[in-house]
């Protein structure tokens, strides 16, 4: 689950990370406040910052420095309501954009000059290789990391974490030191790692990322953005965290699949699936693809493909006017595949007129029995047991 | 012979007498498994599916003689399940469990490494060696005993490699599904190593998915220390980059963890790679005449 940059730093600012202060407006009215409230009515700058889940705001004229009420208000007027293109929003710079709805407006944290300040890189995650908590630190910070890592490999450094001893004070020294830090700054450095270490493991987070982490020219160390993730496994004891997820940052038809249950992603293809287990669904969508169409979504029914799970995942797939063709794979192991058959039977008949060709193929226990259903169904439903069988069915349907 | 689990292996059930423990320590036993008892706290003492139930995993240990666990614990307390097994000396622990907390596994794989055991998953079908153990949820009628070792990080998508090697007139010495999660007990490489160990597999099937570098590093192994035919195959060719693909650990985070990345290195490390699921059997079939 992904946190909104202001929902990141409230985080951050509860276990005593230094950030960015700023105060989050839905409109214009609420932004000007915002201004007079963080400039204390002596005037100055503040930053409009677009909340959308996706990098680069930046690019797409999201984030605006503001140096009067006028032009904050401006820009927040700008800003809000605007469908923002990054290079991370669907479709790229060249996408649809997302629709902007909050700004947070933030302190000019740049002081006493732009100059004066140094920007870094740090994030924290979970090391797949390791099985370890990483803190990735450069001096490079406020750009793409990915770019810095492959351009100057050596400017990105890492420090593993102990996961039964925590992280150490010698590993907090290195770092800031590593960072080239002295005097207020490296200390400053080393209580703020701390307690962002602190916050990542709390949250059950499973990225931290801080571009930039900002030394101001007082020398004070404070993260002037945030991307925060948050692993979906726990949420069940970060409730406060769940409450934040935002749904209008979620594809519609992926959020109403999971509320029935169905694990759903949303693709730009031609050919619907529906399938049982999620390593098959990606090799579905791989036959899919070798068989002359494009996947349209990944579509996970989990162990129980019953009547009602199967016609809710019809309607949500249909949902997509590009589905020329939908192939349904299940392998019956508990499951049995003759109660899949009339799941499936049954959610046609209910469902009414399917105007596109479906392409069934059960396999596992009582396939044939299972064929035989759908056989005899009298719908326009083509049956398979074989995975090479049905990619053949696939190839046939999508030139038609 | 086979890895993991056998005939002669001592299996108990954690969490056996709840639904899904108990649905398919049902089945487990239908199979043949030797279950020689379960866990559920305080529920000592009683009977379960004609099964002892113990308090604890030491208990079942003492009295059952237990080295094997399968855990059907909930999420939120099956990390401390799978260390309760560790430290009460259980060999082999097999995690069913979909949804345990990253951080939990954290600990739980450090708590692991000074330990004498090896646990299979989180978040897997389980193990089986046809005709002797079924440890897990696989429908049990598709393996046939024989000589292909079966390594995934799938459900359903081995049980469909299962099938096509049975159709294909094999059958499995045993298969490991190593599980979907971004921290997982046993690596591609640590169940390919077992395989290749394995006097009675003469090959391999490897099935892995986008995600994490396990398919890579098995790879690389299997091109300096194999003795025996792999053929491989990738999940999520077609999965877009930065998506959760249902399995927590199927998300493309960077160049190197694409499908068409990891099958480039696993041609180029001598795995016959096939690009459609449908021709793993027919593959392996071939390879191996």
């Amino acid at each position: 689950m992904n946190l909104h940059e202001y929902q990141g730093k409230e985080l951050l600012k509860k276990f005593g990370v230094a950030i960015q202060e700023g105060i989050l407006a839905t409109n214009v009215e609420e932004a000007e406040e915002a201004y007079k409230t963080l400039t204390g009515g002596a005037g100055g700058n503040v930053v409009v910052k677009a909340q959308i889940h996706a990098g680069g705001r930046g690019k797409g004229g999201g984030i605006k420095l503001s140096k009067s009420l006028e032009e904050a208000s401006e820009n927040a007027s700008a800003i809000l309501g605007m469908m923002l293109k990054t290079p991370q929003t669907p479709g790229g710079m060249e996408g649809p954009g997302k629709l902007v709805r909050k700004v947070l407006i933030a302190q000019d944290s740049y002081v006493p000059t732009f100059e004066s300040c140094k920007e870094y890189y740090i994030s924290i995650l979970t090391d797949r290789e390791s099985k370890r908590n990483v803190i990735i630190y450069s001096t490079e910070g406020g750009m793409n990391i990915e770019e810095v890592a492959e351009k100057t490999p050596h400017l990105v450094q890492k420090e593993f974490i102990d996961p039964t001893l925590g992280l150490q004070a010698f590993q907090l020294r290195k770092i800031a030191f590593n960072l080239n830090l002295t005097g207020d700054a490296f200390k400053g450095m080393t209580r703020f790692l701390f307690s962002l270490y602190t916050a990542f493991v709390k949250s059950d987070a499973s990225l931290f990322e801080i571009n930039p982490c900002l030394k101001t020219g007082d020398n004070r160390i404070l993260a002037v953005d945030c991307k925060v993730t948050i692993d979906d496994n726990s949420l069940f004891r970060q409730k406060e965290i769940e409450a934040w997820r935002d749904l209008d940052e979620e594809d519609p038809i992926e959020v109403e699949a999971k509320n029935f249950g169905l694990n759903f992603v949303n693709l730009d293809g031609n050919v619907g699936c529906m399938v049982n287990g999620a390593g098959l669904a990606m090799a579905t969508m791989d036959i899919i693809k070798l068989s002359g169409g494009e996947p349209a979504n990944f579509l996970d029914v989990g162990g129980t493909a019953d009547a009602e799970r199967v016609e809710k995942a019809f309607r949500i797939i249909l949902k997509d006017p590009k589905v020329k063709a939908i192939l349904i794979n299940i392998f019956g192991g508990i499951v049995r595949c003759d109660r899949v058959a009339n799941g499936i039977v049954q959610a046609y008949q209910n469902i009414g007129d399917i105007e596109i060709p479906i392409i069934v193929r059960l396999q596992g226990t009582n396939a044939e029995l299972a064929k035989e259903i759908i056989d005899k169904s009298g719908l326009e439903v083509q049956s398979a047991i074989l995975l090479k069988e049905a990619a053949e069915l696939v190839q046939k349907a999508i030139i038609v | 012979m086979s890895v993991l689990v056998s005939k002669d292996s001592r299996i108990i059930v954690q969490g056996i007498t709840g639904k899904e423990g108990s649905f398919h320590t049902e089945q487990m036993i239908e199979y043949g498994t030797p279950v020689v008892g379960g866990v559920t706290p305080k529920k000592g003492g009683q009977k379960h599916l004609d099964r002892p139930v113990f308090n604890t995993v030491a208990n079942a240990v003492e009295q059952a003689g237990a080295d094997t666990s399968v855990i059907f614990v909930p999420p939120p307390f099956a990390a401390d399940a799978i260390m309760e097994a560790a430290d009460a000396g259980i060999k082999v622990i097999v995690c069913i469990t979909e949804g345990i907390p990253v951080q939990d596994m954290v600990k739980v794989y450090a708590y692991l490494q000074d330990r004498d055991c090896r646990l299979v998953g989180p978040n897997c079908p389980g193990v089986i060696t046809p005709g002797e153990a079924k440890v897990g949820i696989m429908p049990g009628f598709i393996h046939n005993p024989g000589s292909i070792g079966i390594v995934s990080r799938s459900g359903t998508l081995t049980y469909e490699a299962v099938d096509q090697v049975t159709k294909a007139g094999l059958g499995q010495s045993t298969c490991i599904g190593i599980g979907g999660d971004p921290i997982v007990g046993t690596s591609t490489k640590e169940a390919v190593e077992l395989l290749m160990n394995d006097p009675l597999t003469t090959g391999i099937v490897m099935i892995g998915e986008i995600g994490g570098g396990m398919e890579a590093e098995a790879a690389n192994w299997i091109k300096a220390y194999g003795t025996k035919p792999v053929v491989g195959f990738i999940a999520g060719q077609t999965a877009p980059k930065g998506r959760k693909m249902g399995h927590a650990g199927a998300i493309i985070g960077g160049k190197d963890d694409t499908a068409a990345a990891k099958m480039k290195i696993m041609e180029a490390c001598g795995i016959h790679v096939v690009k459609s699921p449908a021709d793993i059997g027919q593959t392996m079939k071939l390879v191996l005449n």
